[in-house]
Parts: structure tokens; C-alpha cells; sequence
């Protein structure tokens, strides 16, 4: 019997996508990073790199550290008492976690988008425009400009246009969610950190923002945190599955989605445990 | 803990649909011969007429894959599972047709005797059941080790077939008066060796469903 000669083919878009990871530039670059809760480990040498103009997507069962991981990146977590971490977390290739760190230069460059919206009670207006006063800016006109490119920024400048001076209460979940994304573009961020942004939203809302992540994209670098696979595998360029406090598997979406390599993560995306 | 029973029995009963549509290709495809070797016109025709259970079978069975994925957005391997699944039913469902095919040859040849003793296409026919049983054993067992098997194979079903077309050109030459006969004969070879291809392409799927990457077997 003639032996077998195999061969693996390839389409256009793995090729694609292969030659497209060699040139991103690191936004946030983890090293070794270990961080526990008192005598708890919730983080274990996590080493994670992510990339500029993409969306990483951050993905695990409750519990698994992913949560920690993102607040770890604009220093959140250090307002809990008992924690305590080593490693490194580099943004823009500087430390963050060096005590010489500014929080506050940190936030300017990053801001960050919880799972329930928490506007303001303030005006729509006021709710964009009080990140850029609190940094100076009093000119009116320039304030105002900055409210509507935000706000345009967010999808929602339409529907808002005509009631800037109504508080943010009286939106809807869904508007009052982008109005927060619109919040934190107000500050012109490097990379915006979204902790499950759509759990609380309705499918239609839960879209908008999804595609608003993928139009921000080209000038913001977004890491998401999500329960929702779906969305994960909807919006993101790359995914990392957190488990027990460990990163299982880091990569490109579609392969984690399509062929992860790890027994674990192929059960967790599947559905087999979780 | 396992969780989603459901959708794990539903991919089971669509594994069901997909072994039945095989065994149903493969009941086909060992027919028609015997109608060719016995000149049964009946039994071709009822051939003809059993493929619209082998046509819905395949339909069906894409409609429960498109379900699934609708309702149950699988990724991964299970959305792998899915896929080849559409895939394969398309395979076998031609595998069928290709039973139908010897049989209308059966009929066009009727109940002149044979020209030639038909040990080749026997043989050639067998090698293809036997492609199509492994190959479904491999789907069912996700095992590529099966599957590669298959693939080998189907050299041995290649050669027999160019063997089979270069004798019966002899033949023709040697006995002008069979040309009807002697050309149902090659397509009833070109019929075989196609649906061995099938079985390889089956295969191909499998590896797919198993590795997560693609495999050219056919080379």
C-alpha cells in the first residue's frame, strides 16, 4: 500500500492573520505578576502582553482572577487594604506598579467602564464634561466641543443632542452605559478597560456598545472582561482564558474559538464546565 | 460536572441521522451491483426510487445542524462537529446518487450477458464499501487513524480503475458490436472511483473535526 503523503492546508485569512501579529505594538506589557487577597493567591505569575488598536478579550469562570487582573492595570485594586503584589506591570514600557507612579498620570491615560453603568447625578452634559475640567479646561466652547465629539464618540450624541441638560438618570440603561464610554473618551484615553460593560444591558443596547467597541478600536486600545463568550468572540482580536488565577491560553480569537490548544479552555468555551 | 445535556443529545442524534444516511448510501451502492451482475431491471429501479430517502435524510439532517447552530452557538469542537457534519451527509448523499447512477447503467445494459467477467469492478466495488463503512466508523469514533486509512486506500481503488478503462478500451476494439456496453461499463467504474473520492473527502473531514486544521488527502 503506497504510504501517505499529508499535507495541511491553509486558507487565506489564518495566513492573513499570522503575517498581521508580528508588527502591534505593546500597550501594557505583565510580568510575572502575583497579586493575593490577604493569604488568598487570586493572581499567579501572570505574564500577558496586549496590543495596541486591539480588543483583548478576557474571559473565565467566576472567580478566576479576570476581574482583579483588569483593576490591577489602572491600580484600583490597591484600594483594598489587604492586597498585596509583586511583578511587574509595564504601560508604555514604564512600571506602573513602581511606587514613583502616579495613579493619577495613570487614569488620565486609561479609563474604565464597569458592569453597571454609574453616571453621574449630574447633567448628560456635566457627566461628560467633568473629566476635562477636573484637568483645567474652563473654555466653554472648548468644553463644548469636547462634550459632543465624546458623545459622538459613544453613539449617542443623537439621541441626546436635544436634552443635554437633562440629568443622566433619565436614560435608558443602554444610553446611560454609552454615556459612560462617552465619559471616559471625554479624556482622550490610551486604552479603555471595560469590566463586563453589557451584562446589565438589553441585546440591542448590548450590539451598540459591541459595535462601538469595534470603532474606538482604531484609536483606543480596549481590554473587556465578559462573561458572554459570544461577545468575546464577536469583538475581540485577541482572548485570554484566566483560570484559578492563571492565564491557560493567550490568543488570537479565532483560534481560541476555532481550536484553542488547552483541554481547559476548549471545556470552558464549549460549555463543559463553568 | 457535564453540563449542556441537551445540545450533547442532540449532537448525538445527528451523529444517528448521519450513520443511518451511510448505511442507507452503503445498502444503495451494494444493490446497484448486484442489478448490474443479475440484469435486474427491478431491483435498478426500486434503486432509483429508494434515493429520495437518502435525498430527504441529508436535508434533514442539515436542518437539525442549522438548528443547532442557531440556538446553540457552538464553538470550537463542537461547532466542528456541526460543520463536517453538513459536510459528510453531502459526501454521502452523492455516494448515494452514485448508486442510482449504476443502476439506470444496469438498465441501459439490461439483459444483454456481460462482455467481460467484471472481477475489477467487484473488486473495486468492495474497496469502496469497505472506504465508506471505515470511514464512517472514523466519524463515529472521531479516529483519524481510520480515517488516514481510508485515504490509503483509495490508491488501490485508483489503479484498479485505470486497469479496468485501459482493458475495456482493448475490449473495444476487439469486439466492436459492445460499444453501448463497454461505455455503461466505464461509468459504472468512473461512478465507483468517485464515490471512493467521497469517502476520502469524508476523510479530510474528519481530520478536520479531530485537529482543527485542514489536510489534503486526495494528492
Amino acid at each position: 500500500m503506497a504510504v501517505l503523503t499529508m499535507t495541511e492546508t491553509k486558507g487565506k485569512l489564518a495566513e492573513e492573520q499570522e503575517f498581521s501579529q508580528a508588527e502591534k505594538k505593546i500597550v501594557y506589557g505583565t510580568k510575572d505578576l502575583n497579586l493575593w487577597y490577604g493569604g488568598d493567591q487570586a493572581l499567579k505569575n501572570i505574564n500577558l502582553d496586549i496590543y495596541e488598536n486591539e480588543v483583548t478579550a478576557i474571559i473565565g469562570p467566576s472567580g478566576c482572577g479576570k476581574s482583579t487582573y483588569i483593576k490591577t492595570l489602572n491600580r484600583m485594586v490597591e484600594l483594598i487594604p489587604v492586597v498585596r503584589v509583586s511583578g511587574e506591570i509595564l504601560y508604555r514600557e514604564r512600571n506602573i506598579l513602581d511606587r514613583s507612579y502616579k495613579v493619577e498620570d495613570l487614569r488620565t491615560n486609561v479609563g474604565m467602564v464597569f458592569q453597571k453603568p454609574n453616571p453621574f447625578p449630574k447633567s448628560i452634559y456635566e457627566n461628560v464634561a467633568y473629566g476635562p475640567k477636573i484637568h483645567g479646561i474652563r473654555d466653554k466652547k472648548i468644553l463644548n466641543e469636547i462634550v459632543e465629539k465624546s458623545l459622538r464618540g459613544a453613539a449617542i450624541w443623537d439621541e441626546v443632542k436635544d436634552r443635554l441638560n437633562e440629568n443622566a438618570y433619565g436614560l435608558s440603561g443602554g444610553q446611560q452605559q454609552r454615556l459612560c464610554i462617552a465619559r471616559a473618551l471625554a479624556i482622550e484615553p490610551d486604552v479603555i478597560l471595560m469590566d463586563e460593560p453589557t451584562s446589565a444591558l438589553d441585546p440591542i443596547s448590548t450590539l451598540k456598545v459591541e459595535e462601538l467597541v469595534q470603532e474606538l478600536k482604531k484609536d483606543i486600545s480596549i481590554i473587556i472582561v465578559t462573561h458572554n463568550m459570544q461577545q468575546a468572540a464577536r469583538i475581540s482580536d485577541r482572548t485570554a482564558f484566566f483560570l484559578n488565577g492563571e492565564v491557560v491560553e493567550y490568543t488570537n480569537t479565532n483560534s481560541i474559538f476555532s481550536n484553542p490548544s488547552d483541554k481547559r479552555t476548549e471545556d470552558y468555551i464549549t460549555g463543559r464546565f463553568g | 460536572m457535564v453540563v449542556r445535556e441537551k445540545f450533547h443529545d442532540d449532537l448525538k442524534e445527528l451523529q444517528t441521522k448521519m450513520l443511518e444516511l451511510g448505511s442507507l448510501a452503503s445498502e444503495q451502492l451494494t444493490k446497484s451491483l448486484q442489478a448490474l451482475e443479475t440484469g435486474d431491471i427491478e431491483l435498478a429501479l426500486k434503486i432509483m426510487d429508494d434515493d429520495i430517502k437518502a435525498d430527504m435524510l441529508e436535508e434533514d439532517i442539515n436542518d437539525c445542524a442549522i438548528l443547532l447552530i442557531a440556538k446553540q452557538q457552538p464553538v470550537a469542537v463542537d461547532l466542528r462537529r456541526i460543520i463536517v457534519a453538513i459536510k459528510i451527509a453531502t459526501d454521502i448523499e452523492r455516494i448515494a446518487d452514485f448508486g442510482v447512477n449504476i443502476a439506470k447503467s444496469a438498465i441501459r445494459i439490461g439483459n444483454e450477458p456481460l462482455v467481460k467477467p467484471i472481477e475489477h469492478i467487484r473488486q473495486m466495488h468492495r474497496l469502496t464499501l469497505e472506504m465508506l463503512q471505515l470511514s464512517l466508523d472514523a466519524f463515529k469514533e472521531e479516529n483519524v487513524a481510520k480515517a488516514k486509512q481510508v485515504a490509503e486506500m483509495d490508491d488501490q481503488v485508483d489503479e484498479l480503475y485505470g486497469q479496468m478503462i485501459r482493458d475495456l478500451l482493448e475490449l473495444n476494439k476487439e469486439t466492436p458490436g459492445y460499444l453501448s456496453q463497454i461505455t455503461q461499463l466505464s461509468f459504472v467504474c468512473r461512478y465507483l472511483e468517485r464515490a471512493a473520492d467521497h469517502t476520502t473527502n469524508i476523510a479530510e473531514s474528519i481530520f478536520y473535526l479531530v485537529k482543527g486544521k485542514r489536510y489534503d488527502l486526495n494528492n
